[in-house]
């Protein structure tokens, strides 16, 4: 629903600038992905997805300002519950909570050039590319006081741990035609759909984007045991019992065995 | 997280327990909050690694007849009724998002006063084996209200009879501790054996394992299908380093000197509390921490 009216506004958007797209010649994206899914597996320590691709144009490039370019990926945005530690009678407890309904479990940014060169205000705002634009839709509670605080928090946290993350001057340019980057996803992902958005600009202004999705999903052992765990809770607890008591008995057979000799 | 940093601290906490003949269960859930394992998944997977280690250790015991299998089933009864209780209060903490101060406080707490009993005492241990041949305390067997209790049982093993009263409170409290703090609760169900029911030393430590099996076992089950929070990989990880290591500590805890060893365990307790009681005290560098939204 989310992704619809997103290319959907993206589409309107689009429409909204003949004339601009008219100055600048028809550009478009045509991408290549390294990887269109990544498997998290039991052993899954991280990943790195190349993102390269072409402008694909009918007319001379124009001169007037160089083409620059915008990857941004972004995870499933689960709500999170954040709460914030205060001093009662000597500890530090949690004393009050909000949920954040949507925030990426993972965004980067990345950029042919330092941000503000690449992308201007009034174009951040309508696309939501920055971090704090892309977070900045979160729906916190805003009757608590300070809640933009707590909004806050999830990027500082997220940022501190490298989920989320802006890397300028990491989309290499070749020839105002071609462009690569490669983002480096963490071990600690989430599973769900990564929305892929490619931006070309010129001046700060968006001249065309592009959007696809990357596939991240649990495989193998760790989708077996995750699924078991979420829809055969019972199941699992009964196999973690088992392997627990193979194990106990399995240890004292083997010791006594080598007493024994 | 690292597979060999897990399997290395199972080993560790394996040697001390095997050196000090304690389950580990309360030395390694602090450890897994020291390296950054959410309270709750360290609490129930640790509860599913204990059921491992009893099992291992209450094999050897039925091979010696060392376990009142009575007095342990009055004791589970007890203690399910007990792990059930810590479950709902964990749950409800846990959605009002102090079940981490909750696990914490309880750790500080217990760690504490254990390790400040056991250091004083092997203290006094070492200073009377010192002046030498100080008659040992005589055996003070408590009479009185324990015995002036109704629905009166005979354990045979034990030798006992005596109400089941008491033995089930003792398997409620360790129940709600095995749901709690992820421990087996054998540090605190062993002297309430000897002191409180009066059980022979020799059947205490089989009977305790017997009966933190189940409780433990249950405990798992649990939180494995309220809260999703055992972790099977972690659990099977700890449980390979926990077996070897005990093994070994077994080992090496035969030539050293009982006193020693215990005021080496009481100082480690005491170090893991102060960590987790300064971690409570001094202000954290993040204020803020994310968890999950409950309800799903």
């Amino acid at each position: 629903m989310r992704k619809l009216l997103l290319s959907a506004l993206t589409a309107a958007a689009l429409a909204l600038l003949p004339q601009s797209a008219a100055q600048a010649a028809k550009e478009e994206v045509v991408l290549g992905l390294s990887q269109d899914r990544v498997a998290i597996t039991a052993t899954f320590d991280g990943s790195e997805i190349l993102i390269f691709g072409a402008v694909k144009r009918e007319a001379p490039i124009p001169t007037d300002e160089p083409l620059e370019v915008i990857v941004a990926v972004s995870g499933p945005a689960p709500s999170v519950m954040v709460r914030r530690k205060e001093k009662k009678l000597g500890i530090w407890v949690n004393v009050d909570s909000v949920l954040v309904d949507s925030a990426p479990a993972f965004y980067a940014v990345a950029t042919s050039a330092p941000f503000a060169q690449v992308l201007n205000d009034t174009e951040d705002l309508r696309y939501r590319v920055s971090i704090k634009r892309a977070i900045r839709s979160v729906g916190a509670a805003m009757h608590i006081r300070g809640a933009q605080a707590f909004a806050d928090a999830v990027v500082r946290i997220r940022e501190k741990n490298g989920l989320y993350s802006l890397r300028e001057n990491t989309v290499a340019v070749d020839q105002q035609t071609l462009f690569r980057t490669a983002i480096e996803m963490p071990a600690d992902l989430t599973e769900g759909d990564y929305q892929t958005r490619i931006f070309l600009t010129r001046g700060g202004e968006v001249v065309s984007s592009y959007e696809t999705t990357i596939d991240v999903r649990k495989v193998g052992l760790e989708r077996f045991l995750f699924s078991l765990s979420r829809e055969q809770p019972f199941l699992y607890g009964l196999m973690s019992l088992a392997i627990a008591i193979a194990a106990g008995w399995g240890a004292s057979a083997a010791f006594s065995l080598l007493r024994n000799r | 997280m690292n597979a060999f940093l897990l399997l290395g601290l199972g080993g560790m906490v394996g040697v001390l327990s095997g050196m000090f003949g304690v389950g580990g269960g309360f030395l390694m859930t602090p450890l897994l909050f020291f390296i950054g394992i959410p309270p709750a998944v360290a609490v129930a997977t640790e509860a599913n690694q204990i059921v491992a280690s009893s099992f291992s250790g209450v094999l050897a015991h039925f091979r010696r007849r060392t376990v009142d299998i009575k007095m342990g089933l009055v004791l589970q009864a007890g203690g399910l009724m007990g792990a059930a209780l810590g479950v709902v209060v964990f749950n409800y903490l846990k959605a009002l998002g102090q079940v981490d101060l909750l696990v914490k406080l309880c750790y500080v707490v217990f760690l504490g006063v254990v390790g400040g009993l056991m250091f004083i005492e092997s203290l006094n241990a070492i200073r009377k084996s010192k002046k030498a041949g100080g008659a040992a305390p005589a055996a003070r067997r408590q009479r009185g209200w324990v015995h002036a209790l109704p629905f009166k049982m005979r354990f045979r093993t034990s030798g006992l009879y005596i109400s089941v009263i008491p033995p089930v409170l003792v398997g409620v409290c360790v129940g709600i501790l095995a749901a709690i703090m992820g421990v087996g609760g054998g540090f605190i169900m062993v002297p309430a054996m000897i002191y409180i029911l009066g059980m022979p030393t020799k059947v205490v430590v089989g009977t305790s394992l017997f009966q933190i099996i189940l409780v433990t076992g249950f405990t798992t089950m649990l939180h494995a299908t309220t809260n999703y929070t055992v972790d099977i990989v972690l659990a099977v990880l700890l449980l390979v380093g926990g077996v070897i290591g005990a093994q070994i500590g077994t080992r090496i805890g035969v030539y050293l000197k009982a006193e020693q060893l215990r005021i080496l365990l009481a100082l480690m307790v005491i170090a893991v509390c102060v960590k987790l009681g300064l971690d409570l005290l001094l202000q954290p560098a993040e204020l803020f921490s994310l968890g999950e939204a409950g309800g799903h």
